[in-house]
This record gives C-alpha cells, structure tokens and sequence, in this order.
C-alpha cells in the first residue's frame, strides 16, 4: 500500500535533505524549527494488466462511442502522439505510446482501415531523433509506418499543410495540422505526468501552428495563470486552449481522445533512493549516494549527462481513459492528483528547490541556463493549486550548477536569446515586444527546426514567459551552485552556499523566515490551504 | 647429397625345423591346460542355475518386455539438479551461444511484449511455441529466451531421435535441457512430467509442428502445446524463427552459416470456453502473424490477420517443383535472402 504524501516539520534531529544539482545530488541542512519538507506520496500501485486496460478503454469510451464503432473502410484515420518531452526520465520499454497505438492499429486493422498515418504532436519542440520515435513507439510501429512516409512530426512552419479550423469569440485562430484536420478521425495518445497536460491542450498545442499558439504563449497570459496544475479558472493558459478546444469540436475533425496516468516511480535501481525519505536510506542506498555524488564530481560533464539521461524510469501505468476529450481529462486529472497531491497548511517566505538535470525541454541535451529559470520557476513553482508554497514577496532558493553550456543542435536559438535579449532585458512583456518577431521568424531558426532537430527560434522565449508568474511572484530568486555570472544573467542571485542563500534571502524575508522544501522529483502537487 | 644408410648386424637365426615343432607344441599344451581350467571354475557357476542365471521361460507364457528407457521413458531429472545447472550453464553460455551466433548471428525482436510477465513479482513459467525447420532452432531458443525464463528452460525433443541411445539422450539433456516427448501422441506420463515441470516453474520450449520441416514450409501444429497450457494455465508465448531452415534445414549435410530472426509475440492465455483444438488454432495463427511481421512489418501482419489473409507457414497448397519455386521467393524475403544479396557495383565499362 503506498503512502500518501505529507509534510514534514523539521527539527534537530532531521537529517540533511536531498537535493538536486543538476547531474548531481547534494545534502542541506535546513534550518529547525521553520521549515517544512514535502513529500511526494508513494508511486501506486500499477495496473497489472495493461494491454488489457487499454482495450477496455477503447472499448468503454468515456461519453463516446466505441473506436471500433468510429472506424470504417476508407476512413482517413490519424493517430496524434505526444512527443519527446514527456515522460522524463524517459520511460523503460514498451512505452505507453506503442502500447495504445499498437492496440489502436489493432482495431483499425479489424475495421479495414488502410489510410493511416501517424504525426508526433512537436508543437515548436525539436524534432524527434529516429532512436527516440523507436523508443516512444516501438520498432515495429516504426519500420511499418516510417518506411511508407505515414509516421511523420508535425511541423508548424509548413503553410500547406496547416489548416484553419476556426476562431474563437476572443479572436483566437485555431490552425492545426492539415492532415489532422482533413481526417475522418483524429486519436490522440496522450501520456499525462502533470495536471497542466491533456486534454484539449493536446491538440490545439502539439498540432497547431506558431501563429495559433502565439495565442496563448505570450507574457499576458502567463502571467495571468495564477494555477497551472491547478483550478483552470485560475490559468488564463488553459481558459484559452479550451476556447480553442470548443472551436476544434464544433468545426474540426472528430477527436478520440486516449490518455494515461503514471505512478511516481521515476528512478531505476540503483537510483531509486532519490524518491525515498532521507531516514529511511539503508545502508546500500548510503553507499550508492556517496559513491554516485563522489564520482559525478570527478566524472566529465558530458559522460554524466549521458549516464543520467540513459537512465529510464519504470512510469508504471496507473489509469487509461479515452473518449470525449473533456469528459476523458477530467477522469485523468482525479488521477493525476490521486498520485501527486499533498496537502499543506499556508504559505511560506522561502522555497526552496533543487533543480535536475532534466526538464520537458531537454532529453538527451544540455539543462542550459534558461531552462533552469524555466524548470525552476516555470516548472517547480507551478506545482501547486490554490495558491503558491511560498507568500507574494517571498524569496525562491534553487540549487544548480548553471553552467553556461548550450546544445547548439537543440537549441541553436537559446545561445542567442541568452547572449542578446537576456542581456538586455528580462521582463517578459518587453523582450516579447522588443525581440520575438525577430527570432520567430528568423529563416536559419526556421530551416533548422523544420529539417535538423532544433527547437523553434521562438521557443527561449515561450521557456523563459512559463516562468513569468513566478519572476513576478518572488521578490527573489537565488541560485544556488551556479556560476554567478551566468546566475547574474538571469536577473537572479548567486550563492555559494545554502546557509549564504538564507543569509542574502533575510534582506528580502528577515532573519527568521519560515522555509518550505519540494522533494522533488518525484512529481507533486502542493494542494495550499 | 648422398644419405647413408645405417646398417644393423641381423640376429642369429636358427634353422633348426625340429626345435621350433617342439615349441609350438609346448604353446599348444599351455593353452589346453588355460582351456580345461577355465571349464572346471564355470561348470559350478552352470550348474547353479537360475537366479544366478537368467530364468527360462515356462513353454506357453508370454513374457513381458523389460520397460524401456529410452525413448520417451528416458529419464532426465538429472538434468536439473544443480550440477548439470551448472554444467549446462557453461555449455549453453559458451561454445552453444558461439556456435549460434557464428552459424545463425540471430536478430532478436519483440521482447518487449514479454515485459508485463517479466515484471511480475513472480514471473510464470511460460510455454514458447516456435515454428520450427532446423535443429539449430533450439540453440536459437536457448540463447534468445530472456531472462526469468533462459535459467530454467527445459526444451521438449523428440523422444525418437534424441532419446533413442543413452549417450545421445544423456548429452541432450545435459547440454540443453531436453526433455523427451512422443512426436504424434503426447503420453500420460510425458504430458504429467511436462506438467510438474511447469507448476516447478520451469518453462517448455515445445515445437507444435512435432519435428523439423521436411520441406523447408512450416507444418500444421499439433495440440501438445495448447493442451498443456490448457492444463497447467501457463501462458503460450509464440515464436517465430526465420532463416534457420536454409542454414541448417532437414536433409542438409552441413551447415550453411547465414542469418536468423526470432520474433517473439505477445503471450496467449488459455480461455475457459475454448477447447485444445480451438487455442491451438490461435496459436497457430498467432505464429503466422509472426511470420508474416517478420517478413513484411506489423501494420501489413495486422492488416492480415484481421482479413484472415496471413500466407500461411505450411506454403501453397500446390505440390511439386512451384512449391520450391515458391519456397525460395519466399526466403528472398527473410533473413536468408539477406545472405545472398550482392554487394552493388558499379558497371566496369572498360
């Protein structure tokens, strides 16, 4: 039976606490007496039979007829998939992704269906690598389908085959895939590791133009999203999405949505003493620690990120819904919660965080500086509902390295952003007016998120707004570990320390503020009282 | 340069006829004196009779045969205790895994559909059903069965050929775990075995086919498989082994050193209102599927498995010389078409 999350008041006698630094741990002390650890609840128990879960799924719609009833000879019928930013780490084989799509085939397959085609749902994400579309979907998915050009990635500068589906009351376009929208049926396989995913965010993001997204994406509305895994009356992010999911059900394709939930066993052996308590560490989780930590501090950065991002996650299934798109989302998000949610009593003046050394933006590439503002205040903050874990005013703590290192494959863009508008602003709204056309549409970003396997060039700045509620929220960030001037950068402070980032933070909290810990990863969600 | 020869004084020989009669006539008494010594120490032994001799049979009573042990009554239990583990465990790890990767180099796919079993806190012995055209197969098996399962494999043989002589039957069970089983009948006391070794955890390789293709196209599956999966509740995992057969198939002399695939399908479980004949059928179909993702891709097998239209592993049904021109069309297609395939050259235009 696994434990459900709580909250910890530490005293004298709790031991230091983990935190991530990057492609590494390191050990804090907070101080007792006020401060609070969270911890995430235990990962559920899994579904044991999943291929059967899944049929029955397809079988058992939520408010929708069966597939195989939505499937007919001569039908076009395509099959949507989130891409590689989900789930993280990545997960160990047969992903959830070839499980459904493989018993979508299936039906089609019974039902007559030839026309069928498969499209990873990038949005302005990178193009996936041929190794990691074989993972997300199985080689026997790939070698049927990518052979005869039916398994392909959306592209979202590509004008002709992008179509406008219609436009919201507030004027918002929705233009989506030309395929996806011209198809008799449009399935869409989700993986659901945070709230703030699903539903219909799926579509009218992963398969939507920059244009569409442009809608949502921008400072104004991060701002205004006071709850992203939360209430989706607070989030102006997802008040949008669903307008656009009204006009994608009332003039776009039929939708049948698939999405699954996953437990919080993110970490294999012999890395799975990151999810446990810190007291409960036996004596080989002690010794994997130390030698792990002693060795990454010896080891080259490029062969630790290549040991951390080969490791994959066990992400056991816990649930599999699929119909109507609201009706399925709102089954998935009691799900989400069931597994992430920890309640918690007030906020505090300081959170604290460790960073690792992956995020939804970078698989198999560098955690740069931009993406640790993202991750961290974009990411961690967010992961709560109601209200956030530390007060309006209130100083955030994050531990990273912060190197300034960039993928320049991935992210050819971001060097840019951090060498040019970084240096000149960090206020979303203006960077927004004074630069984004400009990266937007700048050809050589163009080329290169189309044909290589770069993010879009507007996409440093979409990472950077995620994080605008939070820039706006704390009255400071500091970073803990990180190179101060890449931190400076960043409009952040530098510390050496954790004991000096509570020292600088008493400016901001005074000398006795109270402290609140994620223990994160694994995954939660702080339910605020 | 001239070699010269080394040249040995001959012994001294007498001539002498009578001295030599002589002694041939000593020889002879000695060996009358052996002779008549020998009778006197067996003429107790003989006349003591039964039960120091074998009895004779009362005219008219037919006597029962002694049972046999051989065959399918070998018995090979040693074979799974901890020193023939061991032992087999060098073997198959060794020079079984070499002789396989050099002769077949097998390509292994589809494991990921065992994973749900594999990740069970306490994995089922389960029953892998190949197709099967080569003895090389089983060496295939043995070293593309993953773990749970490849430390307790037992690989049921035919008790006819592998069974028929200790030594033969004895390496068999030593060297790969064999087990003998009847080819046309499955017996009680075969069927009983193979079931306790299930319930014990270990899991079956068993050829539904019942042998070796003699042909080079697969033959119609016999129930032995789907009838102990019936009986026991373990699990069918289907298998399909492609290339083998023209690399070492039935009737060739030697090896012929090639490519192989072993695709593995996810696993069939026995239904409570479905009897032998209708599982085996299942699983048979199961294994063409196979076949034909192995040769074609998964959408274009699921496509025709759903129609019903997988080419069928027993071939055409037409007899004689097309069914060998059909034969080799078809493993143009697979892993032995690979082998043949020329290197592209550039025309030599002078």
């Amino acid at each position: 039976m696994a434990r459900p999350g709580f909250v910890l008041e530490v005293d004298k006698s709790t031991p230091p606490l983990l935190f991530w630094r990057g492609e590494g741990f390191s050990l804090e002390k907070l101080p007792a007496g006020r401060s609070r650890v969270i911890y995430p609840p235990e990962p559920l128990e899994a579904i044991k039979d999943v291929d059967g879960a899944i049929l029955e799924a397809l079988l058992n719609p939520i408010d929708s007829e069966p597939l195989p009833a939505l499937l007919f000879p001569g039908m076009k019928l395509t099959i949507a998939f989130d891409d590689v930013s989900l789930p993280l780490p990545k997960m160990e084989r047969p992903d959830n992704r070839q499980r459904v799509i493989e018993a979508v085939l299936d039906l089609a397959a019974a039902a007559g269906v030839d026309d069928v085609h498969l499209i990873a749902a990038l949005g302005l994400h990178r193009r996936m690598h041929e190794y990691e579309l074989r993972h997300a979907l199985g080689d026997r998915i790939y070698d049927a389908f990518h052979g005869r050009g039916q398994l392909y990635q959306h592209d979202a500068e590509d004008l002709d085959n992008l179509e406008v589906v219609g436009t919201t009351d507030q004027g918002e376009v929705l233009e989506i895939n030309k395929r996806a929208a011209e198809s008799d049926l449009l399935v869409y396989v989700n993986i659901n590791s945070v709230a703030m995913d699903g539903g219909w965010k799926s579509v009218c993001t992963g398969l939507a133009s920059y244009r569409s997204l442009s809608h949502h994406h921008n400072p104004t509305t991060l701002e205004n999203t006071k709850s992203l895994m939360g209430h989706r009356d607070h989030s102006a992010l997802h008040q949008s999405v669903w307008r656009l999911g009204k006009v994608l059900r009332d003039s776009g394709p039929r939708i049948f949505q698939i999405e699954t939930t996953l437990n919080t066993d993110m970490f294999p052996s012999p890395f799975d003493f990151i999810n446990k308590r810190e007291w409960e560490w036996t004596a080989k989780d002690r010794a994997i620690y130390l030698g792990t930590t002693k060795s990454l501090k010896r080891t080259p950065i490029k062969m630790a990120r290549k040991i951390f991002h080969g490791m994959q996650g066990p992400h056991r299934m816990t649930s599999v819904q699929a119909g109507e798109t609201s009706a399925v989302h709102e089954v998935t998000l009691q799900h989400v919660y069931r597994q992430q949610l920890v309640e918690v009593q007030g906020q505090t003046d300081i959170l604290t965080m460790g960073i690792p050394f992956v995020c939804p933006y970078n698989p198999d590439g560098v955690m740069n500086p931009v993406l640790v503002m993202c991750m961290g205040l974009g990411y961690l903050f967010n992961m709560y509902r109601n209200k956030p874990l530390v007060r309006e005013g209130g100083v955030i703590i994050m531990t990273h390295p912060t190197y300034k290192d960039f993928n320049p494959v991935h992210h050819p863009s971001y060097i840019d952003f951090y060498e040019q508008v970084l240096a000149d602003t960090t206020n979303p709204a203006e960077m927004s007016r004074k630069w984004e056309q400009q990266f937007a549409e700048d050809e050589w970003y163009r080329h290169l998120y189309r044909t290589g396997n770069a993010y879009h060039g507007v996409h440093p700045f979409y990472a950077w707004y995620w994080g605008a509620h939070g820039l706006q929220h704390a009255g400071k960030v500091i970073i803990v570990g990180g190179e101060p001037a890449v931190v400076r950068r960043l409009g952040f402070t530098p510390a050496s320390t954790m004991d000096d980032a509570f020292e600088i933070a008493s400016d901001v909290v005074g000398r006795h503020p109270t402290i609140s810990h994620m223990h994160v990863p694994a995954l939660l969600v702080a339910d605020v009282k | 340069m001239a070699r010269t020869k080394l040249k040995l004084p001959k012994p001294a020989r007498t001539p002498d006829k009578l001295s030599t009669v002589a002694q041939l006539r000593k020889v002879a008494r000695i060996g009358d004196a052996i002779g008549s010594a020998t009778q006197a120490l067996l003429k107790p032994t003989r006349s003591l009779g039964f039960p120091y001799r074998k009895p004779t049979a009362p005219k008219g009573v037919e006597v029962p045969a002694e049972p046999s042990k051989l065959g399918a009554d070998f018995d090979t239990d040693f074979a799974r205790k901890a020193p023939a583990k061991a032992l087999r465990k060098i073997v198959t790890q060794g020079p079984v895994r070499a002789l396989v990767r050099a002769l077949a180099d097998p390509e292994v796919v589809g494991l990921d559909r065992l994973a749900d079993l594999e990740r069970m806190d306490d994995p089922p012995a389960v029953i892998f059903a190949p197709n099967h055209h080569s003895h090389l197969d089983t060496g295939v098996m043995i070293v593309a069965v993953p773990e749970p399962w490849k430390s307790k494999l037992v690989v049921a043989a035919a008790a006819d050929y592998f069974f028929d002589s200790r030594v033969k039957g004895t390496i068999a069970a030593l060297a790969l775990n064999a087990f003998p089983i009847d080819r046309e009948v499955t017996g009680r006391k075969s069927s009983d075995e193979l079931r306790r070794l299930l319930d014990t955890g270990w899991s079956l390789v068993i050829y539904p086919e019942g042998g070796r293709s003699p042909d080079g196209w697969g033959q119609d599956f016999k129930g032995g498989a789907a009838y102990l999966s019936n009986r026991t509740g373990a699990p069918i995992v289907p298998v399909f082994i492609d290339g083998t057969g023209s690399i070492f198939g039935k009737g060739m002399n030697k090896p012929k050193a090639g490519k192989s695939k072993v695709v593995f399908g996810a696993p069939l479980w026995p239904s409570d209102d479905e009897n032998t004949r209708r599982y085996n059928a299942r699983i048979e179909a199961a294994v063409t599927a196979l076949g034909d993702e192995a040769l074609t891709d998964f959408w274009t097998s699921r496509r025709r498995a759903a129609a019903g239209t997988n080419p069928k592993l027993t071939g055409p049904e037409y007899n004689g010389w097309r069914r060998q021109w059909a034969l080799a069309e078809h493993r143009r297609l697979g892993k032995a078409g690979q082998r043949r395939r020329q290197k592209r050259r550039w025309p030599d235009l002078g």
